[in-house]
């Protein structure tokens, strides 16, 4: 059947002139500020107080010193340890939160059971919550006297006040990116393309990797880089479950707070800043993914 | 390749889907399976193709017992209502799916896609995702898709149900062409009288798990085999039978059933005639291709009559004239079961 196909000239004319401009269709109207109308002045003003002028400041105060001495303080071994703490830990919770966040929001997503919605309320908890309240829970639960931390105890390991500190807490606290940007994904992901899959004889293994998975990679990814960036940026948490020793659990944040404290403002400038730059770097990625994940959606 | 169905029995939960469904569908026809929503014409297309599982009761497609055999291995082409299209992969791939599984040679794969978005009229527009199409163009990708694999049967569920009306006519024209020149066993799922009618070989009629009647579209509308079915498709006028209005119908037939009659078979007459009743036009309304007129019988039951422009304007009808009706072609059924 179906060798030499000869269906030439079928009239599908209304179908075929049907596409032209639909997806601009319900687009919001772009306005062009030719007049400095309030909501742009406000918007601009408003990015400027809370954004534009305290980035120029801090980048200001780090440019007062010499470049030289920038580099020198910037990769002091204590800094680099702090920046080694920071960026391979958040890098470690995140990648759990991928694997963990994505597990979570496929059962809230596609299981029934009770109690689903007060689940799914929860896991925003670690938005909710103060920091420093996580934390000292945090501390609590893990500390070698802990409900959980006692587990560990009799092998050695040391739980709380830690490396493996910092990382629970960065994972406690970038828990919910995942799920949050999977979740809405997962929803619309109608499941006939899972039937479709069968009927052209994929195996359920197929099925998930080749049709399942890779529109779930781009919110996956979005929701690891997001979780990064938050853990990168924790303080709170950190500060109560570590024991922010220097070349041991102490992250970068803490160490800018520590130079603050002791008034060397430069040395705190200096890592502020290489904060900050990794942080653009990390938001430019978050963009660039997010882009790449609406690539074949209009 | 054939199909044969077996007194099929399907349950979900308390709800009977199927009951003892048998059908036989010859190889190379199009099957309409036409019912109501509820009457159980999914779950037959579903369990034909194996994504749905049976209670009890045997498929065989071309002689072989599938039955117990998974969706993957029964080779079938299924298409959705909604597509089901792999929104990540463009159109070229989409179609391309159920051969890249089958390990098929790259130029071989490559051919055949080739030649598929050819049939369905896509050729050009391989490199686009499906959310760069229309309605229309992403139910013939889903086309094409199914019929790469070369399945035994193409299976379809209510394919132009999410289809604007225009789009949707021009494309069941098309299907019944596709059709002639493919030839693949082909089901079908809709709930249009006027689909399954035009696009289908045979009509099979549904309703509460059970197949009310199956036959041609001719012999489906000339000799309806339950007031369902004559219900179901199209306007009808159901009368009680003990009036004993309708000559044409012999008395012991009418007597304690109810007769059924289409308004465009009753004919409106200005002067008495030996097989034609009294009756009073009690309003008019326009169709623009023809006329609809209620009529009252003296009884106080009304009727339904549709007559064409021509006819309306040589009657020169009018409300509360009294006319004479006659009717063409009236069936009774002794049950009461009617599509409404």
């Amino acid at each position: 059947m179906l060798d030499k196909p000869q269906l030439e000239s079928l009239p599908l004319a209304a179908d075929s002139q049907a596409r032209v401009g639909v997806s601009d269709q319900y687009a919001p109207q772009i306005v062009r500020p030719s007049r400095l109308s309030w909501p742009w002045v406000v918007t601009i003003a408003y990015l400027s107080i809370m954004l534009l002028i305290p980035m120029a400041a801090m980048i200001t105060k780090s440019m007062t010193v010499e470049p030289a001495e920038f580099w020198r303080i910037a990769t002091e071994p204590v800094a680099l340890s702090a920046y080694d703490v920071t960026f391979v830990t958040s890098f470690l919770a995140a990648a759990v939160n991928g694997v963990m966040g994505t597990l979570v929001a496929w059962v809230l997503v596609r299981y029934e059971f009770p109690g689903r919605k007060i689940i799914d309320a929860v896991v925003d908890l670690p938005f909710a919550l103060p920091t420093a309240v996580a934390g000292l829970v945090l501390a609590t639960v893990y500390s070698q006297q802990g409900w959980i931390g006692q587990l560990f105890a009799p092998f050695g390991i040391q739980m709380a006040f830690s490396r493996m500190g910092v990382f629970i807490a960065m994972v406690f606290i970038s828990f919910p990116f995942v799920v949050r940007t999977l979740q809405p994904v997962l929803q619309e992901q109608e499941q006939e393309i899972e039937e479709a899959a069968w009927s052209l004889g994929a195996s359920p293994l197929q099925t998930f990797v080749r049709v399942i998975l890779p529109p779930l990679v781009p919110p996956i990814l979005t929701g690891v880089a997001l979780g990064f960036s938050r853990a990168v940026g924790e303080y709170g948490s950190v500060i109560l479950i570590a024991s922010n020793v220097p070349f041991n659990d102490l992250i970068a944040p803490v160490l800018v707070f520590q130079r603050l404290e002791q008034y060397n403002f430069e040395g705190a400038t200096v890592v502020g800043t290489v904060l900050l730059i990794a942080s653009l770097v990390l938001l430019l990625l978050i963009n660039a993914l997010q882009r790449w994940g609406r690539r074949y959606a209009n | 390749m054939s199909i044969i169905v077996e007194s099929v029995s399907k349950n979900f939960g308390e709800f009977q889907a199927l009951d003892r469904v048998s059908l036989k569908v010859k190889d190379g026809g199009l099957v309409a399976l036409l019912g109501p929503s509820g009457s159980g014409k999914s779950t037959l297309l579903r369990a034909i193709s194996g994504l749905e599982t049976v209670d009890s009761g045997k498929i065989l497609i071309n002689g072989q017992d599938t039955t117990n055999l998974d969706v993957r291995q029964r080779n079938i082409g299924f298409v959705f209502q909604h597509y089901a299209l792999f929104k990540h992969l463009t159109v070229r791939q989409n179609v391309a799916f159920g051969l890249d599984i089958r390990k098929r040679p790259r130029g071989e794969v490559q051919q055949r896609v080739g030649d598929l978005l050819e049939l369905v009229q896509l050729t050009g527009l391989g490199d686009r995702y499906p959310s760069q199409l229309s309605g229309g163009q992403r139910q013939r990708v889903a086309l094409a898709r199914a019929l790469a694999v070369q399945p035994q049967v193409l299976l379809l569920d209510e394919p132009f149900g999410a289809l604007d009306a225009k789009v949707r006519k021009e494309l069941r024209a098309w299907l019944r062409r596709l059709h002639d020149e493919v030839h693949v066993t082909s089901v079908f799922v809709t709930h249009d009288q006027e689909e399954a009618m035009e696009v289908a070989d045979e009509v099979v009629i549904m309703n509460h798990g059970r197949i009310e009647q199956v036959g041609t579209p001719e012999e489906i509308y000339d000799n309806p085999a339950t007031a369902f079915v004559m219900s179901f498709i199209g306007p009808v006028n159901v009368l009680p039978g003990h009036l004993g209005l309708f000559k044409t119908l012999t008395t012991q037939e009418t007597r304690n059933s109810n007769v059924f009659l289409r308004p465009q078979d009753i004919e409106i007459l200005e002067q008495p005639h030996p097989e034609a009743i009294p009756a009073v036009v009690a309003r008019i309304i326009h169709l623009g291709w023809e006329v609809q007129a209620e009529l009252a019988l003296p009884d106080e039951h009304n009727l339904t009559a549709h007559v064409s422009r021509e006819q309306f304007k040589s009657l020169d009808l009018r409300v509360n004239q009294n006319v004479f009706i006659k009717s063409k072609f009236a069936k009774a059924f002794p049950e009461v079961e009617v599509f409404r």
